[in-house]
């Protein structure tokens, strides 16, 4: 790759400005190539956040329409209101115990999955992957036949005695639907993440008086924490935003943040206050994901 | 006096494989021991069954009299030195060395000032806080040999301490190896497949093949009297000369020529004599040593070694390969020399497989 800059097979000795031009032909070069993927980015994505962004500091008029004039915090001040303050926490607890309950589930699979033979692990890797090819619509419309009334579970509840246990439209089967549906997320970076881990070090604990416990705790754990920070942002960003699962599983009792923006949007056409709501959103998941890498940073 | 580590019966199976058959071995207190064979032969799964990384199929195994073959690592006064050292990547050196301590529930202030003695000691001063990936090969074994000896282990176990480092720096740290070994005082137990280092270090040797223990003694013993072909083969240089034992001192070669070899088996078993490079002599033939066994060829290849020639010699129904040193005024032998191959007959010895 001698001839960068020049086309000709005209050969010259090296100097220190053809150099430069070689480098920075390069560098365009990998721009051009990167363009398709910063146009699409810019296009679909930026503007229209940007345009979103501009809508939150807006006003709404009396026909649910928005002005576009006179800037204000007042979409953003409406958050300190109990009822939504009430739908944010509840919000980010929800993802919370959701992303908690996938890595308790996740790990042990995990790790299970990393000891097997090469043949064994794919064939359990498909399996995991297996849900996604059924529509995520349908997964929960499952969902709430086997937690409704006459399900399976009531049945199987009613049948040993404890009674019809009523997990329809709860908090419970959110979580219940919210786990099942992220749960590969997690699988999936925690396997990678403790795959590469060498085994020789989890033996070198354990002749190092460590036992499986300790081994655990201050080797495998610290050693898979990039998979364990990957899952948890991919399980907990889409759980805080979750909109379909909350709307199927959930009942009116347990509005989340997803479906009061819709809310917003669609049914009470305040575009200001949803707007507004949106930037929240991506704001918590912005600060936890900066923190998780942070504390994730420092451990490794 | 109870031996460090014993193992009587020990057997290892890996499904259908053999990897440890039947091993009975008996490692003194104090002791630099050497496993060597080649890569397969079962001297790690031997090494790995002591620390109690596998368990035995069959056997028994015990460390200063304990039987140890059921219990796991942390249960066991053993340490080990790992292949590539599987230091912890997450950890500093000091935290590294002070692994061990701190699985045992030891104080703080202990696992500092204990971890650091021994930093010194491995002469890594000053490197304490650094992690393993900021260090150099010969830095990490001394670090690895700090984490395993800290916990001051009844016998420290080694899997090829000296594999991943280059030429001038094994040679260095198996002087090293040896001195820290006579400073600590107990028994060193290390597996390498360098039959020159197996020879440098031990105190004595075990050479295992095919899970097979084939022989356990001093490096002088292993190497002139070797138990068998394998042994003679493997340990150092040898030209083994096909023959069959004629009487208690006298051998009858493939070529019908009887020369003098002392050996212990029954008149009529094939046999090998195995003759050294560096014990055989060559001069113009039919010139030879009083007393000598001699054979007539001729040179095929010289190679200049510097200190040393090396003969290819071409006998009428082998070839034989000769070491001469290189002293001021040694005769040189150029290829298609007609030279007479001559030995001492008591620098020779006999083996059968």
């Amino acid at each position: 790759m001698k001839t960068v800059v020049k086309t000709d097979t005209e050969t010259a000795t090296a100097t220190p400005e053809f150099e430069k031009a070689a480098l920075r032909q390069e560098s365009r070069r990998g721009l051009f190539l990167a363009l398709p993927a910063y146009l699409y980015l810019i296009f679909f994505f930026v503007i229209s956040l940007f345009i979103v962004f501009i809508y939150s500091f807006a006003t709404r008029n009396r026909f649910g329409g928005t002005d576009l004039s006179g800037w204000n915090l007042d979409s953003y001040a409406r958050i300190s209101e109990p009822i939504v303050r009430d739908v944010l926490f509840r919000s980010i607890w929800l993802a919370f115990l959701t992303t908690v309950i996938c890595l308790v589930i996740a790990y042990p699979f995990a790790y299970f999955l990393s000891t097997r033979r090469v043949a064994v692990r794919n064939i359990m890797l498909v399996f995991v992957m297996i849900p996604f090819w059924t529509n995520f619509l349908v997964r929960n419309f499952a969902w709430r036949v086997i937690l409704g009334n006459n399900g399976p579970l009531t049945n199987a509840t009613e049948f040993v005695g404890l009674g019809s246990a009523e997990l329809l439209f709860t908090q419970t089967a959110v979580v219940l639907g919210l786990v099942y549906g992220y749960l590969p997320f997690m699988i999936l970076p925690l396997y990678a993440a403790i795959e590469r881990i060498d085994r020789r070090l989890l033996e070198a604990s354990r002749d190092l008086y460590g036992t499986g416990f300790q081994s655990f705790r201050h080797v495998l754990f610290p050693l898979s924490m990039p998979g364990v920070i990957a899952g948890s942002i991919l399980v907990f960003v889409p759980s805080l935003g979750a909109y379909v699962t909350p709307e199927i599983l959930g009942g009116a009792k347990t509005t989340l943040l997803g479906s009061y923006i819709v809310t917003q949007f669609l049914t009470a056409r305040n575009w200001p206050f949803g707007a507004a709501l949106s930037f929240v959103l991506m704001l918590v998941m912005l600060v936890t994901t900066i923190v998780y890498f942070r504390k994730g940073g420092r451990t490794l | 006096m109870t031996s460090a580590v014993e193992l009587s019966g020990i057997t290892k199976r890996f499904g259908d494989v053999v990897a440890v058959d039947n091993v009975d071995l008996s490692i003194a207190d104090g002791e630099f021991f050497a496993m060597l064979g080649p890569s397969g032969c079962g001297k790690t799964t031997t090494l790995r069954l002591i620390a109690g990384l596998e368990f035995p199929t069959e056997g028994s195994l015990s460390i200063f009299g304990q039987e140890v073959g059921t219990l796991t690592p942390d249960k066991r006064p053993v340490n080990t030195v790992f292949q590539n050292y599987a230091l912890f990547p997450h950890l500093t050196v000091l935290e590294n060395v002070g692994f061990g301590l701190k699985m045992q529930g030891t104080d703080k202030e202990t696992i500092r000032s204990r971890s650091m003695e021994m930093i010194e000691l491995v002469q890594l001063d000053g490197l304490a806080e650094r992690k393993p990936s900021q260090m150099s090969g010969g830095q990490q074994q001394r670090v690895a040999l700090a984490r395993a000896l800290v916990n001051q282990p009844k016998v420290l176990l080694l899997d090829e301490p000296l594999g991943a480092l280059d030429l001038k720096l094994r040679q260095e740290m198996q002087l090293e190896l040896k001195k820290l070994q006579r400073d600590v005082g107990i028994s060193f137990v290390f597996v390498t497949h360098d039959q020159e280092e197996a020879l440098t270090m031990s105190d004595r040797i075990a050479v295992m093949d095919d899970g097979k223990l084939l022989q356990v003694a001093t490096p002088e013993e292993i190497y002139e009297r070797p138990a068998n072909r394998f042994v003679a083969d493997f340990i150092g240089q040898t030209n083994l000369l096909e023959g069959t034992v004629s009487d208690a001192e006298t051998v009858i070669l493939e070529n019908g020529i009887s020369v003098r070899a002392k050996n212990g088996f029954t008149a009529g078993t094939h046999v090998a004599v195995s003759l050294r490079p560096e014990r055989a002599h060559i001069q113009s033939q039919g010139e030879f040593e009083e007393g000598w066994s001699h054979i007539n060829g001729s040179v095929e290849t010289v190679t200049y070694l510097g200190n040393a020639l090396i003969y290819g010699i071409k006998l009428d129904w082998m070839e034989l390969e000769v070491r001469e040193e290189n002293h001021p005024g040694v005769e040189l032998h150029r290829p298609g020399a007609e030279i007479t191959v001559s030995w001492d007959p008591e620098a020779i010895s006999v083996v059968s497989d």
